[in-house]
């Protein structure tokens, strides 16, 4: 349990010691969270999430840890709130006015929806990519460089967009037009763009919802392989309808699926492993008619 | 069963029964309804027409350049002046609002205010001019400022929900993406969503203004009582002006004056169509730019 404290002071991190406290205390857990022997770094704990928009729930009690360095996958049918519970690791559910979330999601050990948290502060450090790409209506150039300008980082420029651009793999197609509009790329071209866009302000984490489901296979290969050179200096956290793009890139995986326990069915996480676990050996049989085909 | 709704199924395909009847009936409809919309276009070309015919033999440089009795160049110049101020009154407020509708409002907080912009935008312009009058002009002096507040709010809720419209247009996707790498909402808004938007904000506020340059009645009540010789851009006296003058010379019943009346039509007519036209093609621009990205 120490290794989270540790890790919040690897992160360099300004931890007060109540919430230090807080942090390594053991965790209600549900028994549909596996815990590894030797507790992994932690960069997310969702501890008893439920989330409700207006009188909907679409997530109940999702516990959840997402380790350091790796990446997770979020997997399930349409519906099953994996996009939900994404979009709440770094608060962009906020805009939806009936959104109302219960629990907790510690990152680093900080509440996500801590009172004292800004949701600006808490995007800067989280980036996310979207389905559909959505470059601006800008240069290249000026799409990457535009959160560090408007972040302050103005120092370096230059280097940190061609950085950038190195690491979604975008470079060698671009160096010669970074001057050119951005919406005269392809959509794989765009995609990567905007995962450098993401990458350029130094996020500690990458969450990335669906980012290949509008394109091709050779666009969608191109992608998989970014996120493969991408793991270890980030932390991805990946929503795929796909199961085989799941277990292509992650090293866990996380199902959620529809419960129809109460009066309406509530998104819910069934099983977290290891990728090869889940898709090879699940334990639960609701995963195994799902990565089988049996169902969704 | 005295009668049969469908004959014999065999029959020729010739209108039968009621069917010509109806037939005569449709296509009476529809000549109607041509008729209407022909006539909207009549009364504007005739308009058109009328003013050119009358107007044209009255302008030559002189006309637009001298002043009083040669020309109307100080009008010309005063309602440039008011119509500037009026816009850099209106333009920010208006631009402010619609940012406040489409960012920051809540459901309830939207339909009020477009209902407010609504009404606002129903008002008589005579009623705004009297409001000025009693606030700026009543016991102290008429001034081209107080015709231009006038103006201005005249402007406001057409800049304001045309602004709104456009800015609507801008895609969800571009305000998630810059929310998501954490800068702060307001940054966004000037950097990406304002630039995005600035083709549709021009081109209402050039649609206000085109809709303020002619409005009459609230300068009668501010900005009416001028030298007609004075070229002047102080907008704190009153300033000759367009619509004013056009006002005072039809009721003189002089034939030279009605001609020149004519004339400042013209010139203001062509302005207004000519902004109304390069607005509306300015707008189909940047809306193609921003649907078709």
């Amino acid at each position: 349990m120490n290794s989270r404290v540790d890790l919040a002071q690897d992160a360099g991190q300004q931890v007060p010691s109540r919430v230090r406290i807080q942090t390594g205390l053991p965790s209600g857990r549900t028994a549909t969270t596996v815990e590894a022997m030797v507790a992994p770094e932690l960069v997310f704990d969702s501890r008893g999430v439920s989330i409700f928009y207006g009188a909907k729930q679409a997530l109940s009690d999702v516990n959840l840890g997402i380790r350091r360095g790796q990446i997770t996958a979020l997997i399930g049918p349409s519906g099953c709130g994996k996009t939900t519970f994404l979009r709440s690791l770094n608060r962009m559910n906020d805009s939806v006015a009936s959104f109302r979330i219960e629990g907790q999601i510690l990152y680093h050990g900080h509440d996500i929806y801590g009172s004292a948290v800004d949701r600006v502060e808490v995007r800067r450090r989280i980036g996310m990519v979207f389905q559909k790409p959505n470059p601006f209506p800008k240069s290249i150039y000026d799409n990457v460089a535009w959160a560090p300008r408007n972040l302050g980082l103005r120092r370096g420029l230059d280097e940190r967009v061609e950085s950038a651009l190195r690491g979604a793999a975008l470079w060698d197609e671009v160096k010669d037009r970074l001057k050119d509009s951005a919406l005269g790329l392809s959509g794989g071209q765009q995609q990567r763009l905007c995962i450098a866009r993401a990458i350029a302000v130094e996020p500690d984490v990458l969450l990335l919802d669906e980012p290949a489901s509008a394109l091709d296979p050779i666009a969608t290969g191109a992608i998989e392989d970014l996120m493969h050179s991408l793991k270890g200096r980030f932390t991805i956290v990946i929503v795929t309808h796909n199961m085989q793009q799941a277990a292509r890139v992650a090293d866990r995986t996380a199902f959620f699926s529809l419960e129809t326990g109460g009066a309406k069915p509530v998104g819910t996480l069934i099983e977290v492993d290891e990728t090869v676990k889940v898709f090879g050996e699940p334990r639960d049989p609701r995963t195994r008619d799902y990565v089988s085909g049996r169902f969704g | 069963m005295s009668e049969q709704l469908i004959p014999d199924p065999a029959a020729p395909l010739t209108p039968s029964g009621n069917l010509r009847r109806r037939q005569i009936v449709s296509r009476g409809a529809e000549v109607a309804a041509t008729a209407a919309a022909v006539a909207a276009i009549a009364v504007l070309a005739i308009v058109i027409w009328t003013v050119v015919a009358r107007g044209a033999k009255a302008i030559d440089l002189e006309f637009i350049f001298t002043g009083y009795p040669t020309g109307v160049g100080p009008m010309l110049l005063g309602t440039i002046v008011i119509a500037l101020v009026a816009t850099a009154m209106a333009m920010p407020f208006g631009v402010l609002i619609a940012l406040f509708l489409t960012e920051y409002a809540g459901a309830r907080g939207t339909r009020l205010l477009k209902l407010t912009l609504d009404l606002l935008n129903g008002l008589p312009s005579i009623i705004l001019g009297l409001f000025v009058f009693a606030l700026l002009v009543d016991h102290k002096q008429q001034s081209a400022f107080s015709g231009s507040l006038a103006l201005a709010i005249i402007e406001l809720p057409l800049i304001a929900r045309g602004s709104q419209e456009v800015l609507q247009l801008v895609p969800k996707g571009l305000r998630e993406a810059s929310d998501a790498l954490g800068v702060a909402r307001w940054r966004s808004v000037l950097t990406v969503t304002l630039p995005t938007a600035i083709g549709g904000i021009v081109t209402a506020t050039v649609l206000a203004v085109a809709r303020a340059a002619g409005e009459t009645a609230p300068l009668i009540l501010t900005t009416s009582v001028f030298d007609p010789k004075a070229f002047s851009v102080n907008p704190f006296e009153a300033l000759p002006n367009v619509p004013t003058w056009i006002y005072k010379l039809s009721e003189e019943g002089n034939p030279e004056g009605f001609t020149e009346a004519w004339g400042m039509s013209l010139l203001l007519v062509s302005f207004i169509l000519f902004a109304s036209l390069g607005a509306r093609a300015l707008l189909a621009r940047s809306k193609r730019k921003l649907s078709s990205p």
